[in-house]
């Protein structure tokens, strides 16, 4: 654990305004050149409630939340005060400083607001702070916000506080004020702001280490959460039509994509409910447009069955699937990569689908764009599965990323040249063309006729279809047809593999070990491999983010190049080792699963620990809520 | 711009142009009344004046979804329940093509009845056909929404327990804007209907007494049918609410006691559709958002343009 870095939380009720504070607080350390990552905790709650945001800054680049933290500022929970009903509220007053105590490191400095929170209330308060080399500085922040403004505004006091003991110009926090406010709020703001800043800086001596590190990054940097990648992945790729019915974390991505798109000219609608939302998007896109909806876990449940009517009507659209914990409605606000195996085989008869697992913001974007264009070129549904974790976290990512041309194309369509000699020559448009010398194209792709052109018109049925559309039962026919639309997972898998950044390997090539995972565990296993390499281990990683079709090529070759590898999920039944097992029907002997499904993501130590624990030596794992459990089969 | 040639297209429509090259009575029963809503809607197709092709007809499961099957048009076949969903996105996206869905009352009323009612809401302008026959048919015969309290099938031995939907009074308290009941047996005043239905804009509703010769032969679909509008015992406004729904509540009870009442219940000519009420909060581009994609000079924003609250 190193102190090149500060890992700031702040603490305190929902709705008491701690996102927007770190939000801001975390531009103006990225503003300043530093490079940042931030990680939400919040209760299924709207008021009250303990909460917290943490946020790494870092001159190197960030990948993941960390280990724990040092510097706490902790607010106190305005709604845990409420006089209404006790019992139902209960005493939280003390838990924005009591809970986070646990996960403050050795040195760590506490700010808390004294006018709301009382340390004495703790047990052993004194005692730990000492053994731990706590720095502790007690401020009234509300009563300072009071006096200036309005109660609310201790978090703007906690801010100046924190800028003071870390040495921070004022500048940045400034700005970001000014940008987000005017009048007398502004003026509030600023005189609390600098009020504690001053005051910090008179009456308290500073005994702590930790100061701010210095940042050098020049290049343009973004602070975009994994939602904003997709949103703007999907409005670069021409998607103009968005239907959704709100479920945390799947509404990120849906208010982002409302927020912009009736200004570009395109449509969201918010609907009756899930099964709703994707039988929108393939109305939307069989008459033209390129469409998309969502959900969560329990929502995409029900898009179960409009996703079979997408497979076999050859409608492309893209679905999101953001993960939170399950079963059912399990843990709302907590990641979870539970919904794996749901996502690749929900729905009736043999799957047949795309699935890519971004694991950080700039992939988020790059395979949401890759998501529409094979929907679009193989008409097949798409989906992009990630989680809470990456839905609401924010990081800094070069804004060159996002700097690509639009691609409207919508595919394998039709022109009306085509419609008129296939008319002339056949008599008729055959959408579900399957003769390939008779121009179906690539790796069964017939091309599809959108409704008011000429010529082009077909029925599009959810029952299997003969050539034109028409319902049949006949054998042949639906052996044609499952192989053709099988095969397009084939040609797809074909085309991913011609990118040569396609599943990167992070970490030494000739490494004895590995380490297999997908989506957001990404940052924190790249992190958790430089330590381990550092501390004389050998170890390699690589994260899948094409899940469906699997790339085998490429992870049989990992495979194959280390003795044994460890697969790290956050899911309590191993779902993506059984997965790779699944796919490449081996490996059983090599593998051992690190699990985690406590709510919270994993922590670079933890992957460590457990790397450490099965593979490398004999880590204890039982301060973690974490498993180890090994494969069966072979 | 010609993106899509056959919109608009004007010329002399036959209503042979909407049959396709197949049988249909490969899956409806001799007698079924789903044979009177192909042709009704075929005869009507000319009246309104638009081509196959630039009508999309989406419909549910069962033996009424065959519909789209039988019918030649750009058509959509969902699943159970489904096609307002799938047609209401179609319509948006396309404004100008000629959205009719279909399906049963097991469909529409059944496993549909929230899609009915949010459609029905919106408002969408496009037309709605459902297949009332008060059984479900392509499962051999089970109690449906619209069965009468009492009827016997495999599913509900001892006679269902519960009172039947009422189509009309849930569309038009759901916010239809053009209810009417039509019956296969009367197919005169069924292409009047469905013509009307279509020309109007705005979500029309039209409820189409099917008869089941096979699992509901009891069914009063074969009684002699009243159209309110022709007949003297029956005088109300169908442009006012309270009206309407009065004589849709007398249509409904009727209905069970072997009186049926058709025509037109309620037409509400100055209520906007969903498109113009979106486009008026400016949610809904006023030009056909899929000609876009057909239009090489459309210049695409960029996501690019959207950083400057990220830095």
């Amino acid at each position: 654990m190193t102190d090149d870095e500060l890992i700031w939380r702040i603490a305190g009720g929902s709705g008491d305004g701690i996102d927007s504070t770190s939000q801001n607080f975390a531009k103006a350390l990225m503003r300043s050149g530093l490079n940042v990552f931030t990680h939400r905790h919040y209760p299924s709650r709207i008021r009250g409630g303990h909460t917290y945001v943490e946020i790494r800054a870092k001159d190197e680049p960030v990948k993941s939340r960390g280990d724990n933290y040092n510097f706490l500022l902790a607010l106190g929970d305005s709604f845990a005060r409420n006089p209404q009903d006790e019992a139902y509220y209960g005493n939280e007053e003390i838990k924005p400083l009591s809970e986070n105590l646990d996960e403050l490191r050795e040195g760590g400095v506490i700010v808390y607001d004294s006018g709301l929170l009382d340390a004495s209330e703790i047990e052993n308060f004194d005692e730990r702070v000492e053994e731990n080399d706590w720095h502790v500085y007690d401020l009234d922040l509300r009563g300072l916000a009071k006096e200036h403004g309005r109660e609310v505004m201790r978090n703007t006091a906690g801010v100046g506080a924190t800028a003071a003991l870390l040495d921070m110009d004022l500048e940045h926090i400034e700005g970001l004020m000014s940008d987000a406010m005017s009048g007398d709020v502004l003026e509030a703001n600023l005189e609390i702001l600098e009020e504690a800043y001053e005051s910090v800086n008179e009456d308290y001596e500073h005994t702590h280490d930790i100061r701010v590190p210095t940042g050098t990054q020049d290049e343009e940097q973004v602070l975009v959460s994994g939602s904003h990648g997709i949103a703007y992945g999907s409005l670069d790729e021409g998607c103009r039509f968005i239907s959704g019915y709100p479920m945390t974390p799947w509404t990120d991505v849906f208010t982002i994509m409302t927020q912009h798109l009736p200004d570009m000219g395109g449509i969201s609608e918010q609907v009756e409910d899930e099964i709703a939302a994707a039988s929108l998007a393939i109305g939307a896109s069989h008459a033209g447009a390129k469409a998309m909806s969502g959900s969560s876990g329990g929502g995409f449940a029900l898009m179960s069955e409009p996703l079979g009517l997408a497979e076999i009507t050859e409608t492309p659209i893209v679905l999101v699937e953001a993960m939170r914990a399950g079963p059912s409605t399990g843990m709302p606000t907590k990641p979870e990569q539970g919904d794996l195996e749901h996502v690749l085989y929900t729905s009736q008869g043999d799957s047949n689908r795309v699935v890519f697992a971004p694991g950080d913001p700039a992939e988020c974007y790059e395979q949401t764009r890759k998501a529409f264009e094979i929907a679009y070129e193989y008409q097949i549904p798409a989906i992009v599965l990630y989680d809470q974790k990456l839905s609401g976290g924010h990081q800094t990512v070069p804004e060159e990323v996002f700097d690509e041309e639009p691609n409207p194309d919508i595919g394998s369509v039709v022109t009306e040249q085509d419609l008129e000699d296939a008319v002339q020559e056949a008599g008729r448009f055959k959408r579900y063309m399957y003769d390939d010398e008779e121009g179906s194209g690539l790796g069964g792709v017939s091309r599809r006729s959108i409704p008011g052109q000429k010529g082009g018109n077909f029925l599009a049925s959810g029952n299997e279809h003969n050539e034109v559309g028409h319902i049949s039962e006949d054998a042949d026919n639906r052996t044609i047809q499952m192989n053709r639309r099988m095969g397009k997972l084939d040609a797809i898998r074909d085309e991913l593999a011609e990118n040569a950044d396609h599943q990167p390997v992070y970490g030494p090539e000739d490494a004895e070990y590995g380490i297999l995972s997908f989506g957001s565990t990404k940052g924190v296993i790249e992190e958790a491999v430089d330590r381990l390499n550092d501390d004389g281990h050998s170890v390699k990683a690589m994260n899948v983010s094409d899940i469906m079709p699997f790339p085998k090529d490429e992870v049989t070759q990992f495979l194959e190049d280390v003795d044994e590898s460890l697969v790290v999920e956050m899911n309590a039944s191993a779902q993506f080792r059984r997965h790779v097992q699944g796919q490449l029907g081996r490996f059983g002997e090599k593998l051992y699963s690190l699990l985690k499904y406590d709510g919270n993501p994993f922590e670079p130590e933890e992957v460590v620990s457990g790397f450490e624990s099965r593979l490398g030596g004999d880590a204890d794992l039982s301060q973690y809520n974490v498993r180890i459990e090994s494969a069966t089969g072979d | 711009m010609s993106a899509f040639n056959a919109i608009g297209e004007e010329r002399e429509i036959d209503r042979d142009e909407f049959t396709p090259e197949i049988e249909p009575q490969a899956t409806w029963c001799p007698g079924c009344g789903d044979f009177g809503v192909l042709k009704a809607l075929k005869q009507a197709m000319p009246e309104v004046g638009r081509t196959p092709e630039e009508t999309l007809l989406v419909t549910g499961i069962g033996c009424s979804g065959k519909l789209s099957s039988y019918f030649q048009s750009y058509g959509f076949h969902s699943i159970h329940g489904r096609s307002l969903p799938v047609a209401r996105a179609a319509k948006m996206a396309n404004p100008d093509l000629e959205v009719i869905a279909a399906g049963g009352d097991g469909d529409g009323y059944g496993i549909g009845g929230n899609h009915f009612m949010h459609t029905a809401r919106e408002n969408h302008d496009m037309t709605y056909i459902v297949f009332d026959n008060e059984i479900f048919g392509l499962t051999k015969g089970q109690t449906s929404p619209t069965s009468p309290k009492g009827h016997k099938s495999k599913t509900q031995p001892h006679g269902s327990a519960k009172q039947p939907i009422r189509p009309l009074s849930l569309a038009l308290t759901s916010g239809a804007s053009y209810v009417a009941r039509t019956a296969a047996v009367n197919p005169n005043q069924a292409k009047e209907i469905l013509t009307e239905a279509m020309e109007h804009d705005g979500f029309a509703h039209v409820d189409f007494l099917t008869q089941c010769p096979t699992w509901n032969k009891d069914a009063k679909q074969y009684v002699p049918y009243i159209d309110v509008q022709d007949s003297d015992d029956y005088d109300f406004d169908i442009t006012d609410r309270g009206e309407a729904s009065e004589m849709m509540q007398e249509a409904e009870d009727a209905l069970y006691e072997g009186e049926v009442l058709t025509g037109r219940f309620y037409h509400d000519e100055d209520r906007p559709s969903y498109q113009q009420e979106k486009q008026a909060t400016g949610d809904m581009p006023e030009e056909p958002l899929a000609e876009r994609y057909f239009d090489d000079d459309y210049e695409w924003e960029r996501s690019y343009d959207l950083l400057d609250r990220h830095k």
